[in-house]
């Protein structure tokens, strides 16, 4: 067993995303079983494992819109060697983005309260709901990432090659035809 | 007579009046830009054509070609400065590029793929800003709005209207719309004018036509940002060129 070449741990999670990047990720198809020759998965929503572990790569899908997210986050960046942010909202806060330039309460109040198809009109208060922030941010503004894969999602080839890149000891690059920020 | 100058150690020809962007356009070579137009007056505002001339930074838009002129341009140092500059526009603004009529068509996020911006690297200001939809046929939204200044200048100096201009200063510039309201829709700019179709983002659009162009098949989708600049020098160039032939 010593002798067996140790695979490369990844784990990914989606903080203030759509799941599109992680979707994405599985268009690479049939890929998928050479990728699985290289690599193992920690936590990501494709195993179901709660915490990250120490890992060699970090895939952050979204932005940082709570407290949750940031404690996540913080937990990959304690935990990989490299930490990519994947995708549009991780790198800008893209669309979740939008949210901040309305007040935080303006906008609870507009979605649970004045919106006309809403019952019960309250604002969610239970104690297990993680606290939202004033603004959503991109996750380099609150740890250290490592590289970013822009697109929305990127799309299954740029997936392929950056993680082909990263996982064989190449400086990831992704040219002009793979570079797109929508 | 001709006289040259040398850009990148290229020589290249100028006439008088040319400035070094207007040479180096003519002869083909590229010097990244964003507010400047060859169909307009040089503004000098986005930096991102500074070059060295003789030692000295300048932008290149607005400094006269002079005999000799030994001109640096496409080098590491100045293109990361450049890259610098997109990413400072980016993050001063609301560019959401996935939620954008225009992406695909922006040269903003041309500039970005051209220069290699991989992230925007600063903190996003995120400022609060308007978007007005009071015109019939066009949108105008001041999120993406990067202050070139060629809507103000083709409003004054094309269609003859001022339907723009930039108000206050510094951090705190912004267009602003000449009629009493300061609503598009009470102006008199029309869907025709050369003012609605200069924006190099998306601040301003043209309603209804948003998507009759899919994302994947549009400008940059097909070209570069140097390939659209050198053919939108072209269109303004006269059949002989500009040393005559």
């Amino acid at each position: 067993m010593a002798d067996e070449k140790r695979k490369i741990r990844i784990a990914t999670c989606s903080l203030a995303g759509c799941f599109g990047c992680h979707t994405s990720m599985l268009d690479i198809d049939e890929r998928l079983f050479d990728l699985l020759e290289m690599v193992e998965f920690d936590r990501t929503p494709f195993t179901d494992i709660k915490h990250c572990g120490p890992c060699d790569i970090g895939i952050v899908e979204g932005g940082v819109s709570n407290a949750e997210n940031a404690h996540v986050l913080k937990e990959f960046r304690e935990n990989c060697k490299v930490l990519v942010a994947i995708g549009s909202c991780a790198i800008t806060g893209n669309v979740p983005a939008l949210r901040n330039n309305i007040d935080l309460w303006d906008c609870f109040q507009e979605v649970y309260l004045y919106d006309p198809g809403t019952e019960g009109k309250q604002i969610p208060n239970d104690p297990e709901l993680p606290l939202p922030f004033d603004k959503v941010y991109p996750i380099y503004e609150v740890v250290k990432v490592d590289y970013f894969l822009h697109g929305c999602p990127p799309p299954a080839n740029a997936i392929w090659k950056f993680l082909t890149d990263l996982i064989q000891g190449r400086q990831p690059e992704t040219g002009h035809e793979l570079l797109r920020y929508d | 007579m001709i006289s040259t100058i040398t850009i990148d150690g290229k020589t290249v020809p100028f006439t008088e009046e040319q400035t070094i962007m207007d040479a180096a356009l003519a002869a083909g070579v590229y010097i990244p830009h964003l507010c400047h137009n060859p169909e307009f007056k040089p503004h000098g505002s986005c930096k991102l054509c500074v070059v060295e001339a003789n030692g000295r930074n300048v932008t290149s838009c607005t400094m006269p070609a002079s005999p000799g002129m030994v001109v640096v341009n496409d080098t590491p140092e100045l293109n990361e400065d450049r890259k610098a500059l997109v990413q400072m526009l980016f993050v001063e603004g609301n560019h959401i590029c996935p939620a954008c009529e225009a992406t695909g068509n922006c040269q903003l996020q041309a500039a970005g793929y051209y220069l290699h911006m991989q992230s925007p690297h600063f903190m996003h200001f995120y400022p609060p800003r308007r978007v007005d939809a009071s015109h019939p046929d066009i949108f105008l939204d001041l999120n993406r709005c990067i202050l070139c200044e060629l809507c103000v200048r083709a409003s004054r100096d094309i269609d003859k209207k001022s339907v723009f201009g930039i108000s206050s200063r510094g951090i705190d510039s912004h267009l602003v719309v000449n009629s009493e309201s300061g609503r598009l829709g009470d102006t008199s700019m029309a869907v025709t004018d050369k003012a609605a179709h200069v924006c190099p983002t998306g601040a301003i659009l043209i309603k209804r036509k948003g998507y009759t162009v899919p994302m994947g098949k549009r400008l940059f989708d097909q070209k570069t940002l140097p390939e659209f600049h050198l053919e939108q020098q072209k269109r303004v160039e006269p059949e002989d060129g500009p040393d005559g032939g």
